[in-house]
């Protein structure tokens, strides 16, 4: 009875279908929201890439990096993504338990103050957690220092963004015994908590606060875009928590040479070149050029903390109580 | 009284509304609950998340309709120059989203703001916005102006003829008058800002200070989101809707129905008033309160307008379109939702407000996907979505004058052979402008500053302007996000006002 009023659409989406096979292939990446804005690295990515693999790069943009796998993971295997970039350590553990990836097989010489050997996932960026805060004020030079000092500071919700919960593994790595009391220290320093990144990092410039956790490469920000070096990251003795920010290879993808041909594109000089000044984060293989002028200005940490990702995996509720706990007080 | 035996409007439009509104709310929890992996029941730590939740809710709800009947009275009730700019203006913070709002109440009442600014300058202590009373304070800055709007809609839709007739024979308004419109109006303005602040989410986290400050709505952003546990997201957004079925209910049952007959729509004039002063003071006194974080969004904007990038303006007319398509469909279904009637109505008039956002959007994309890739109906699943999100508030302004209508004009209607869309296009919608244009206001406003449902669906092509603006926030460009935020606070105000002065063009309001 109905069937007459579908085939039409039927016949419309089959040639719509042939269309696309017709033409050149498209490669879906599937990634998180300021990566794909005007300001981010996508659109110089897409570019460069494009003129050399014969190809359209098509990105999918949504939320931040535990979004995009809470994305995937509704898309289950039929997803038309082929390459997932913008996950974190802490988060693949959960995402090679979906199954959803293949190995990436690449060998790059990776400039990574850790040793890299993830056969799935191949970083693209990373930087150290850390607070940032106002030249000249008052800087505290560890955890305990901060927690005990009366210094006021705006922190991420680590249930809702990625920051928030670097900061958590960063006081777990470094106080593995003793991180509740350290949270309880803290507790009278936390102005308020934030769902993201963007929203600590707008309350800090407001003056709402004197630090706001963020990484060691954004005063680079505004030494290199604003010509304003009065913002500076705090050098904290235990060392600094890592993100790493990886890439993968989605298994069911139908474009399977191309996205290897992507993954060896993101650590070649041209896309990391991109990264410093669009994604504000250090590039996975330093560019034969070497990094723009500003990073230079960079504390860097003697300390670079990281857990796997398993351990980080197995970790995180219990730090979650720890957090909640003591913040609940 | 009330006959349903005469067929006076169309019923399918509304019997449509209603069951496109349970789609996107029960079904969408279905589909949520269809692909979960049940694991664990509620812990400890849950409850403390859900007595937190309604204990904010209650008192930022009886705070808002407390606040609102004094001053709803005065405005009603005082003629004054720039009232009718007031009434309008006041209306602004509700419209408002909410990371904008936010950003204008911290430049009021935040550490580096103007009234602790002000409090140092006088050798005062200073006040902080992060705790219990902040969450509370921007749930009264945003839902009172709804407060004031609905409980003035009450004091003016008594008729003059009774103000007239209380008057000549000297009996007390009050009494007789005005408290069975509050007794009628007040416990459905407390339900709606009730179930409003049940489902917040930023607000609470970034004015409360800290996992303190967690509600049932950031309960289900981190098992969405952090845990990927579809079966614990509809548990809670399950516990939400029971917690509106619990107060709906309570609220119904003190709800008395007006039931003294029609006025001829006079200018209402009274004989009744004293104390000039307390109503002016209550009315600029709640003017400062509202209108100061506006005024601060707008001294912050000013000059992150110039280093907005080119792109912000397409974004603005991907939002404009998105808001006017939302309007359109949001009062469609109102009206018909109104001229239906039944018991229907109540349910679906309030099963939005106590909808998870975050579980709508997934539920949508869990039943769409199926189908077609839901990046390309990004836009076109954000209209439907905010039409069915705005709906209760344009419903409440609607249902009560339809149903007015229709108990009073609909035996004359009938004895002429007045039904159908005839009965609808020369009775009811001439006499249902007024909440008709402020209902379209709403939906469009509310649309304009919504950023939930895009930020699910969204691909590069199809950013709006609270996405853009958010892009910016996420860039470092705060400055020019600010400006932004001024574009989008225009928007919305300018929607709703075209809308609600459209709708109130003759009218005395």
């Amino acid at each position: 009875m109905q069937n007459h009023i579908y085939l039409p659409l039927a016949a419309g989406f089959a040639l719509c279908a042939t269309g696309t096979l017709a033409q050149t292939p498209v490669l879906q990446v599937m990634t998180y929201d300021s990566f794909v804005s005007e300001w981010g690295p996508g659109p110089a990515i897409k570019t460069a890439f494009e003129e050399t693999c014969g190809c359209e790069v098509q990105f999918i943009g949504t939320g931040d990096g535990a979004a995009l796998l809470a994305r995937l993971q509704l898309e289950g295997p039929r997803t038309e993504a082929d390459i997932v970039l913008g996950l974190d350590t802490n988060l693949t553990a959960a995402a090679r338990a979906t199954g959803l990836f293949a190995p990436h097989g690449v060998t790059a010489d990776l400039d990574l103050p850790i040793t890299w050997d993830d056969p799935d996932f191949l970083p693209f960026d990373w930087s150290y957690f850390a607070f940032v805060g106002n030249a000249g004020a008052e800087a505290p030079t560890s955890l305990q220092a901060l927690a005990d000092s009366d210094i006021q500071i705006v922190i991420q919700d680590p249930r809702s963004s990625t920051p928030g919960l670097g900061l958590l593994m960063w006081v777990k790595t470094a106080y593995p015994d003793t991180a509740a009391d350290l949270w309880a220290d803290l507790a009278d320093n936390i102005v308020t908590v934030t769902p993201g990144w963007s929203e600590a990092y707008g309350l800090f410039l407001e003056g709402e606060a004197d630090a706001v956790l963020s990484y060691t490469t954004s005063p680079a920000y505004h030494v290199i875009a604003e010509d304003d070096d009065t913002k500076v990251a705090w050098a904290f003795d235990e060392g600094h928590y890592m993100q790493v920010e990886v890439a993968a290879k989605v298994a069911s993808t139908d474009q399977p040479d191309l996205a290897g041909q992507f993954l060896a594109f993101m650590v070649s000089d041209t896309f990391q070149s991109i990264i410093p000044e669009t994604n504000w984060m250090y590039p996975a293989v330093v560019p034969a050029d070497g990094l723009p002028a500003g990073f230079d200005t960079l504390i860097t940490p003697d300390t670079a903390l990281l857990l796997s990702s398993e351990d980080a995996a197995a970790i995180r509720d219990e730090a979650l109580d720890e957090w909640r706990n003591a913040l609940s007080q | 009284m009330a006959q349903r035996a005469v067929a006076i409007a169309p019923r399918w439009p509304g019997t449509a509304a209603a069951v496109l509104v349970l789609v996107l709310t029960i079904g969408t929890l279905a589909a949520v609950g269809w692909r979960a992996e049940w694991q664990r029941g509620l812990s400890p730590a849950d409850w403390v998340v859900i007595r937190f939740t309604l204990h904010q809710a209650l008192v930022s709800a009886m705070l808002s309709v407390v606040l609102a009947i004094p001053v709803a009275r005065a405005l009603a009730r005082r003629q004054f120059a720039g009232r009718k700019v007031l009434v309008t203006l006041l209306g602004a913070p509700f419209l408002l989203p909410v990371i904008v709002a936010v950003i204008g109440l911290i430049a009021v009442f935040g550490r580096n703001g103007v009234v602790n600014t002000g409090l140092t300058w006088l050798g005062l202590p200073t006040v902080t916005i992060y705790g219990f009373h902040g969450v509370v304070l921007a749930h009264v800055f945003f839902n009172l102006p709804l407060a004031i709007r609905l409980i003035l809609q009450g004091w003016l839709s008594i008729p003059a003829e009774r103000f007239r007739l209380a008057a000549s024979l000297n009996m007390p308004v009050g009494r007789l008058l005005e408290w069975p419109m509050l007794r009628n109006v007040v416990p459905g303005a407390f339900l709606v800002i009730f179930l409003i602040c049940l489902t917040s989410f930023a607000v609470a986290l970034t004015l409360g200070g800290g996992p303190r400050a967690t509600t049932v709505e950031l309960a289900i952003y981190q098992a969405l989101r952090f845990d990927f546990d579809l079966g614990r997201a509809a548990m809670l957004a399950a516990i939400q809707f029971g917690l509106c079925a619990v107060a709906a209910a309570l609220v119904w049952r003190v709800t008395s129905v007006d039931a003294l007959g029609a006025g001829l729509d006079r200018v209402v004039q009274r004989w009744d008033l004293r104390w000039p002063l307390m109503d002016y003071l209550m009315i600029a006194l709640v003017a400062v309160f509202l209108l100061m974080p506006l005024a601060m969004i707008i001294w912050r904007g000013v000059p992150g307008l110039a280093l907005m990038p080119a792109s912000i303006w397409a974004a603005a007319g991907r939002s404009v379109i998105v808001a006017a398509c939302s309007a359109l469909l949001c009062v469609t279904m109102a009206l018909g939702l109104a001229l239906r009637g039944g018991s229907l109505i109540a349910v679906v008039g309030v099963l939005p407000l106590a909808a998870s956002g975050l579980v709508v959007g997934t539920g949508a994309f869990l039943l769409v996907y199926p189908v077609i890739n839901p990046a390309r109906l990004a836009l076109p699943i954000t209209i439907l979505v905010n039409a069915t999100l705005a709906l209760p508030f344009a419903l409440r302004a609607i249902a009560p004058s339809a149903t007015a209508i229709q108990r009073d004009f609909a035996r004359l209607g009938a004895s002429l052979g007045l039904t159908g869309w005839a009965f609808v296009r020369i009775v009811v919608l001439p006499r249902i402008r007024r909440p008709l244009g402020f209902g379209a206001g709403l939906a469009a406003a509310l649309s304009m500053g919504d950023l939930g449902v895009i930020a699910l669906f969204a691909g590069e092509a199809e950013q709006t302007l609270p996405l853009a603006m958010f892009r910016l926030m996420g860039a470092f460009r705060m400055e020019a996000a600010a400006g932004a935020a001024l574009l989008l606070l225009v928007l919305s105000f300018a929607a709703f006002w075209l809308c609600d002065q459209g709708g109130r063009a003759d009218a005395d309001l």
